[in-house]
């Protein structure tokens, strides 16, 4: 079940996704046995987050529109980092930030803590300023962002996508070139809720992010699209209730998964998938991870026919 | 706290609007206390609507058993009463901060409105059960929706119930009838639920008069174990602005820290 994403090796390719797991899960679920640990964003500074209402249900998701409330760097560096110690698996830091350079300097200081295994930038918040405008929708920005961060670390580089683009390929791309070491496809697309009663949006924010089972095939086909031009491992992120979901994002061309939504519904969900994934390997006979990324078989189906 | 499958025991339609579950509870082996809550999947793990669980307050703790008040309203709740006995249903819980009684505490006053009235009958049990002298006060629209009196009737000194029907619940009227009881009897603490409005009157008279109060909130929410920050609520503690998460730091809070809008 060994996967190596851009140098890190985690035994099994299942971890959570940033925001949608936390310490408290603890009482719930062994951590050592997932393949990472991601602990939710970090800001520089100490934010409130949004007003309420944050959630609200749809029909096989949800819409978050948080804020990324945070107790800001200085909590990170000496509670929570100091908290995951305690685990043996990689931690992997999530960082958010108001600028290129804010990101270069928080990567530098977290990079910089030895139990920090790779950070993942996250460049697709939908959730906090001009109309879910983040850095993830210019190629240009995030090629500039990920070179600048590249920069000050040698640790494995994730980058958060946005689903919210017309091409995800050119910005998997401007990434890479940029020196990214994989790509997490995606964040959440950005969606709305209206109750026909009150005609009042269901979320405070008005506009928040889509997660859970309802935009599995999206993400599916960008994973596809990602990996068909991209040589960079890719972490599929976006509605995974089971093993089945996971298997499937990995034959569009994930080598690993994040794991959010399913979290709030069974808490079990990661320890579940991967055992889901252990049955089917045995069941179809295959020895490693990687004789499933990318296995999707597409014959006969020439995709200049549809584009 | 853990993810329970647990039997369905009984789940009955009780009145127009409420439904009253039991749960055979005999393998939970954790410590229950009142306030605290359970967040219940209303469907199997394959359907995906309603998706997310839903939070409920437990209502009376026993021995081999949990049971459950809920008003059928929304999607999630709807769900659930279709459940028959028999049939298996998955419990992630016990979570939350549970209501807590003073020590040599002799006399409370319990406040409550609609489905809160479940949340202090599982107070009441406990509060009996250390031979405190309990007084209630109960709100409701009508009486129909006082079905939890009965059960709190039984550990109660005395329970007073008002209604929109009977016109008696207006505040002004909540607010004599608990300075009248204040005066009377020496209330240790005082405990609410169910209602902002009810929840601001007995902060500002349990202010006033210097009595330990708690309050137990009800919010929207998505994961109930701390995670994902949906549930939030702003708090002063300390003279500090806190936003706080009402899953895992409440959802019974000292009623002086929270500020009502």
């Amino acid at each position: 079940m060994e996967v190596d994403i851009g140098g890190m090796k985690i035994t099994n390719p299942v971890m959570p996704a940033s925001g949608a797991f936390g310490e408290g899960m603890d009482r719930v679920i062994d951590f050592n046995l997932l393949g990472a640990l991601i602990p939710k964003s970090i800001t520089k500074y100490p934010q409130r987050g949004n007003r309420t209402p944050r959630a609200c249900e749809t029909k096989g998701g949800m819409i978050n529109s948080i804020g990324i409330q945070s107790k800001g760097i200085d909590y990170y560096l000496k509670e929570t980092i100091p908290y995951y110690e305690q685990y043996s698996i990689p931690l992997i830091s999530s960082i958010s930030a108001e600028s290129i350079d804010e990101f270069v300097e928080m990567s530098s200081i977290i990079a910089s803590v030895t139990s920090v295994a790779a950070l993942e930038l996250n460049i697709s918040c939908p959730n906090l300023k001009n109309n879910g405008q983040a850095f993830g929708m210019s190629d240009d920005i995030t090629y500039q962002l990920v070179n600048r961060v590249r920069k000050v670390t040698d640790k494995p580089i994730l980058v958060k996508l946005t689903p919210n683009v017309t091409d995800i390929q050119s910005i998997a791309l401007a990434a890479e070139r940029a020196g990214a070491d994989s790509l997490v496809v995606a964040n959440t697309p950005l969606a709305m809720a209206i109750d026909i009663h009150t005609r009042r949006p269901k979320i405070g924010n008005i506009m928040g992010g889509l997660s859970g089972p309802a935009i599995k095939p999206i993400i599916v086909r960008q994973i596809y699209q990602v990996h068909e031009v991209s040589q960079l491992p890719i972490i599929g992120c976006g509605g995974i209730m089971t093993a089945d979901d996971a298997i499937e994002m990995m034959l569009a061309g994930a080598s690993a998964v994040q794991v959010g939504t399913a979290n709030f519904v069974s808490p079990t969900a990661m320890i579940d998938i991967i055992a889901g994934i252990q049955t089917y390997m045995e069941e179809h006979q295959l020895h490693r991870i990687d004789e499933l990324i990318g296995g999707v078989i597409v014959m006969n189906q020439r995709e200049e026919d549809y584009i | 706290m853990r993810d329970y499958h647990v039997t369905v025991l009984s789940n009955k339609q009780v009145s127009n609007r409420y439904w009253h579950l039991i749960v055979d509870s005999s393998d939970l082996k954790e410590a229950i206390e009142p306030g605290q809550f359970f967040n219940i999947k209303s469907t199997d793990y394959q359907t995906y609507y309603p998706l997310l669980r839903r939070p409920f307050s437990i209502y009376r703790i026993k021995e081999d058993t949990l049971e459950f008040l809920y008003k059928a309203e929304g999607a999630g709740t709807k769900q659930l009463a279709t459940y028959k006995p028999g049939q298996k249903i998955s419990l992630l819980g016990p979570a939350g901060v549970s209501y807590s009684i003073p020590k040599n505490c002799k006399k409370i006053l319990l406040l409550a409105r609609g489905v809160g009235i479940a949340t202090l009958a599982a107070l009441a049990q406990k509060a009996d059960q250390m031979n405190i002298e309990i007084y209630a006060i109960l709100s409701a629209r009508n009486k129909d929706d006082l079905l939890a009196t009965k059960t709190i009737e039984k550990y109660c000194t005395k329970v007073y119930c008002v209604t929109e029907e009977d016109k008696t619940s207006d505040v002004e009227h909540v607010r004599r009838m608990i300075h009248d009881l204040i005066k009377t009897h020496h209330i240790d603490a005082a405990y609410t639920c169910g209602s902002r409005r009810l929840s601001m009157l007995l902060q500002k008279i349990t202010k006033a008069n210097g009595i330990t109060s708690q309050v137990a909130l009800e919010e929207y929410m998505a994961c109930g174990m701390g995670v994902c920050y949906s549930c939030v609520c702003d708090i002063k503690r300390q003279g500090v602005m806190q936003t706080v998460k009402s899953c895992e730091d409440g959802p019974v809070f000292p009623l002086e820290e929270v500020i009502f809008e």
